[in-house]
């Protein structure tokens, strides 16, 4: 997919090994699973520096509807509670307007990871009215509220779709407040920052009362939550940062920003992230570091037989330091 | 023979120098400033473990949100940086500013500000200039 190169690799094991930092309880799984992530494919109308999958238009793997379906077995049957989309831009699956109807009908909380400048593409423009009326969460990506720094990781001319997009979705009703969405549905939009190079995202806080006072003042743009989200030493970019003679000074920071307090809380511990051949992984950017769960398996196999135990030891990678720095990182933002 | 003496000692301390320059990994003290010692600052602690505690303590409610957001103290904290002037401040305030998501423009203009303070402060001192040849006159 988007591994490490040898000479990353090389530089990343250099500092204390990662799992020898879990004890317990924390090498493993909760019983239950709060999220089932899937991978949809990695298809992009974008390529990000920031990217750890290493997505853009070049790509052609995505996921069939056959695991698709095997996916939402999973969901039903083990009481879900969330099914998390992501991609690639997850839209540019051929199946993806059949999933987010199935799964929206599991009853599950459905999330979908948008870039928003796909919307621009007149193909799926009609997407946003699909998602407000199967009362999809939608997760847009803003990796700043100013122009530049947005445009600097997204590439030129990403920001002002970005902004369409999100205005759009606030006439929607999205992140107006409950019951300002058709039918009087509460539609959830976040959005998702994540620092513009090799430094750690602040505080979630502070960063989400400043994009919404900046947001709202130059766009009357309003949304719900700001999720931080640190950029992992993986994929595309940690290999660019290996490039630079970087990566050494990264991962300084994020071992030197080690907070033991976010361990129990790693994502990994509650949910399970399938990729898009259907094997099966502990998180995205195990998916990225080609690091499938220890036991392996598919989700076919999990669909097939529903009293296979979930709980599961973790496979940790010395890129999990980018989860437990600082405030700590997951895909839903900041964990401590 | 003093020229020759003072020769003498002048060309071993520049062998001393050399040599302490190809052995520099050991002695590490080739520069003043080592972006290395940053992250030593806490060995402040070692021999003074209470001190050290109260001035952290102390720093971290400062930098906390208050009247001021946690932000605007990083932008004041890189001005007072720059004119200080401590490179492992600048280190850390432009980390700290980045962090918080201020933007290039944003921390160029806090060494603006940083610039029009400090000269404005020695300009403003032409006005004792004035003063003392005013007094001078007869």
């Amino acid at each position: 997919m988007a591994k490490l190169e040898q000479e990353a690799l090389e530089v990343m094991a250099e500092f204390p090994l990662f799992s020898s930092r879990v004890e317990g309880e924390n090498r493993f799984t909760e019983e239950r699973l709060d999220t089932l992530q899937m991978n949809v494919g990695l298809k992009c109308n974008l390529a990000c520096k920031h990217c750890h999958v290493e997505s853009s238009p070049a790509r052609t793997e995505a996921m069939s509807r056959e695991t698709m379906a095997q996916c939402l077995q999973v969901v039903r049957e083990r009481g879900v509670g969330t099914v998390d989309i992501t991609g690639g831009a997850p839209e540019m699956n051929p199946d993806y307007e059949w999933l987010i109807h199935e799964a929206a009908a599991t009853g599950a909380k459905v999330m979908t990871r948008s870039n928003l400048v796909i919307l621009e593409d007149p193909a799926y423009a009609h997407l946003p009215e699909l998602w407000a009326s199967l009362g999809i969460v939608v997760i847009a990506s803003l990796p700043h509220y100013v122009k530049k720094n947005a445009e600097a990781q997204r590439g030129a001319d990403t920001y002002d779709p970005i902004i369409a997009g999100l205005r759009k979705l606030n006439a929607l009703g999205y992140g107006k407040g409950e019951g300002a969405g058709p039918g009087g549905k509460t539609l959830e939009l976040d959005l998702v920052y994540n620092p513009g190079g090799m430094f750690l995202p602040g505080d979630q806080a502070g960063l989400e009362r400043d994009y919404k006072q900046q947001l709202s003042e130059a766009f009357g743009i309003s949304f719900d939550h700001l999720f931080a989200i640190a950029n992992n030493p993986n994929g595309r970019f940690g290999n660019s940062l290996q490039k630079k003679g970087k990566l050494g000074r990264y991962m300084e920071k994020l071992t030197g920003a080690f907070n033991a307090a976010t361990v129990p809380t790693m994502m990994c511990r509650s949910q399970l992230s399938v990729g898009w051949d259907g094997r099966l992984y502990d998180c995205d950017f195990n998916q990225a570091a080609e690091m499938p769960c220890l036991a392996g398996g598919t989700i076919a196999e999990l669909a097939a037989d529903p009293s296979k135990p979930l709980k599961r030891e973790i496979a940790f990678g010395q890129h999990c330091y980018g989860c437990t720095a600082g405030a700590g990182s997951s895909c839903g933002g900041a964990t401590a | 023979m003093k020229g020759e003496s003072f020769s003498r000692k002048e060309s071993k301390t520049f062998e001393e120098s050399r040599r302490a320059f190809e052995n520099r990994e050991e002695l590490r003290m080739d520069t003043y400033y080592c972006p290395d010692d940053l992250a030593k600052f806490p060995t402040m602690g070692e021999e003074a473990p209470e001190l050290w505690e109260k001035f952290m303590g102390y720093y971290g409610t400062v930098f906390a949100d208050g009247a001021l957001t946690a932000r605007e103290k990083a932008l004041i904290a890189l001005a007072v940086a720059a004119v200080s002037p401590c490179p492992y401040c600048i280190d850390s305030y432009v980390n700290s500013c980045l962090e918080k998501g201020v933007t290039e423009e944003q921390l160029t203009e806090v060494f603006h500000v940083a610039c029009a303070l400090r000269g404005g402060a020695a300009l403003v001192h032409g006005v004792q200039m004035k003063n003392i040849v005013k007094d001078m006159e007869v």
